[in-house]
């Protein structure tokens, strides 16, 4: 199963290096890649325009599929997912205000901005949540976060509209990988795939706690220590990834469930499928937005809401006893 | 019990009273401000026909239609709040958290992609597409919540209507990105509630279908009441609960989403006029109707004044003035109700 699902990654990352508006051979990707030649210009396509964002798709795929999967362990909701629960909109929250107000700020700070949104609305979520008589349930927490992520993004568009720049803002909240270059790889990159290799090990207290608080308790799972680095997996994964390409939602949502039926309730092997699942549908969808109606470019959010939307309604029709 | 039925009734008068005058004194503020500024005398005379000719073109041509625009709307979110509530028996049903704004918003959207102007004659087809749009997302998410055994539970509603505004807003945002940038920028000032550049048409397209809704819903307040007891008490006492629940439901839908095709997709109007009203009238729904449409126009009008004379020179939509205070409110209703 993962081996299947590792071919088909790297099929998928060939194809989307060599698809585009300009059509190469995959004997050109091969060289472009192994024996880099910067005075070819199809070497050069390669390398600067195609790699990076390929690249980038595959490892905020990743980010976005495996913070999804986690909500979805510790807050059992099936439903869950960073762009529900107000987490993409603290981001982009941050982000619309740091446009406003520095403009040109550099892509680090752009980073670290977009990442202290995603926590302060997280935190705040969760206190709300857990201010409530009868504590956090996941149905309190799943409505606190649609309505902070209402209001956050609600400010945004005020703030876009205040200091007028509604549509570039749009366009970056709709997600994108083409204004990807190298030195942004080099920043999320690391972040990223550190973050998603430290998850491995919490997989197992996520499996326990998606079976229910006593069970976990029962077990001698330290509930709220297991939230709590889970959480924080989540932000750093969900806040990056939403700074370098704009809030992608469904990614979180949808792959954790197909994950699930292909390996099982596991977490210790649903989050390595997610994070490979999630890369194959966002260079796909990346791919596809780039050769739908080339020159132009759809955005990438809303390719993957194409494909998310249909699937959830089957899955909410579905699983209807889960909700 | 018995005795506590007309003082309710007295009390409930009351309350409409004062809030009306509130809303009397609010829309006259509204009238007040602006870039030019009338004093309430020369607004006075100007409705009066004594007015001087510029007074007249500033009252008539511009504030006027778009108060009664922030006036019929703030009353239709208010109300089908209310009627969404009782309908759903949920207190936390809002039309727009449960997605039917959404569905407004982008019929709305598809309105402007096909036809690039929202003014003249064409504009009284707006409602219509939001309120097909509306309809479409209400269905979706009633089919989804539904469960052959339990029925329509409180909480998958509220999950799936979530799910399904996420899925709109795709879908409208497909469509916005496609347009040029001045198209762009004002259909996103228009969906988030700036009701700027508001016509008589536009007042023309919403009154109807608020003069309709309106009493319908008010006329089926027992209707409404005895949902309140669970289906099979209403249906024990008389209620033909399956197919009022359905027309219930039809205007409700109607009237939030020919709101939100003149005024913006504003949230938590919907939920926090019934939630004040509630407290102030009491939960019979012949006066939390009432009060419920009142405190939504009060807010509205309040948020539309807020957000063009505090926030120059570029005017906040009252969406996000409404947004910015209401959401605490949810936030602090949810962590209140058990």
């Amino acid at each position: 199963m993962f081996l299947s699902a590792i071919a088909i990654l790297l099929i998928s990352l060939f194809v989307s290096i060599s698809l585009g508006a300009k059509s190469l051979t995959l004997e050109t990707v091969w060289d472009a890649i192994f024996q880099y030649n910067p005075a070819l210009t199809p070497h050069q396509i390669i390398h600067e325009l195609r790699l990076p964002r390929v690249i980038a798709a595959a490892v905020v795929g990743a980010a976005f599929a495996v913070a999804g999967a986690l909500m979805q362990g510790i807050t059992r909701n099936p439903l869950a997912d960073t762009g529900v629960l107000g987490i993409n909109a603290g981001a982009t929250f941050m982000v619309a205000l740091s446009f406003a107000m520095w403009p040109g700020l550099s892509y680090a700070w752009l980073m670290g901005l977009s990442f202290a949104g995603a926590v302060l609305s997280t935190v705040f979520i969760f206190l709300l949540g857990s201010a409530a008589p009868g504590g956090l349930t996941s149905m309190r927490l799943t409505v606190a976060g649609a309505v902070i992520a209402a209001m956050l993004s609600s400010l945004s568009t005020g703030v876009a509209i205040y200091f007028d720049l509604s549509q570039d803002l749009a366009f970056w909240y709709a997600g994108g990988f083409g204004g990807i270059e190298w030195r942004h790889l080099r920043l999320i990159v690391p972040v990223l795939l550190t973050t998603l290799l430290l998850t491995m090990p919490l997989a197992r207290r996520v499996s326990l706690m998606s079976l229910g608080e006593e069970v976990a308790m029962g077990l001698g799972i330290n509930i709220r220590l297991t939230r709590l680095l889970a959480l924080t997996a989540v932000v750093v994964l969900a806040g990056v990834s939403v700074s370098a390409v704009g809030s992608i939602g469904f990614v979180g949502l949808v792959i954790p469930h197909i994950s699930r039926k292909l390996v099982g309730v596991h977490y210790r092997l649903i989050i390595p499928m997610s994070s490979l699942l999630g890369a194959i549908l966002l260079v796909l969808a990346d791919l596809g937005s780039r050769i739908v109606n080339p020159p132009e470019e759809l955005a990438v959010g809303i390719m993957v809401a194409f494909v998310g939307v249909p699937f959830f309604l089957y899955l909410a029709r579905k699983e209807r006893r889960a909700l | 019990m018995r005795s506590n039925v007309p003082s309710r009734g007295k009390r409930s008068i009351a309350v409409s009273v004062t809030l009306l005058c509130i809303a009397f004194a609010v829309i006259a503020i509204s009238l007040n401000t602006g870039t030019i500024r009338l004093s309430p005398i020369a607004v006075l005379h100007t409705l009066l026909g004594n007015g001087s000719p510029d007074d007249q073109i500033v009252l008539f041509d511009y504030r006027l239609p778009r108060i009664l625009i922030t006036v019929l709307a703030g009353a239709g979110l208010g109300i089908s709040g209310a009627a969404l509530q009782g309908i759903t028996r949920n207190p936390l049903a809002d039309p727009g958290i449960l997605g039917l704004h959404a569905g407004a918003a982008l019929g709305l959207m598809v309105f402007v992609s096909l036809s690039y102007s929202m003014d003249g004659s064409i504009a009284l087809l707006i409602p219509l597409f939001s309120f097909a749009g509306g309809v479409i997302s209400a269905l979706i998410i009633m089919l989804l919540a539904y469960d052959r055994h339990n029925g329509v539970s409180p909480i998958k509603l509220i999950l799936v209507g979530i799910a399904v505004a996420a899925g709109f807003h795709a879908l409208t945002m497909y469509l916005s990105l496609r347009l040029d940038e001045d198209t762009y920028s004002f259909a996103a000032r228009w969906l988030a509630g700036s009701v700027w550049g508001r016509d008589w048409v536009h007042v023309q397209a919403l009154l109807p279908w608020v003069a309709v809704c309106v009493p319908y819903i008010w006329s089926r307040s027992k209707t409404l009441d005895a949902f309140g007891l669970g289906d099979a008490a209403a249906t024990g006492i008389g209620t033909p609960v399956r197919s009022q629940r359905i027309w219930l439901l039809l205007c409700t839908v109607a009237l939030s989403a020919v709101s939100v095709s003149m005024a913006g997709g504003i949230g938590f109007i919907g939920l926090a006029a019934p939630h004040l009203a509630r407290r102030l009238v009491g939960p019979m729904h012949r006066h939390l109707i009432p009060a419920a449409g009142l405190i939504g126009m009060v807010i509205l009008v309040t948020a539309d004044t807020i957000g063009r004379t505090i926030f120059q020179p570029n005017a906040i939509p009252a969406g996000i003035v409404v947004a910015a205070i209401g959401a605490p409110y949810f936030l602090y209703l949810l962590v209140r109700t058990k």
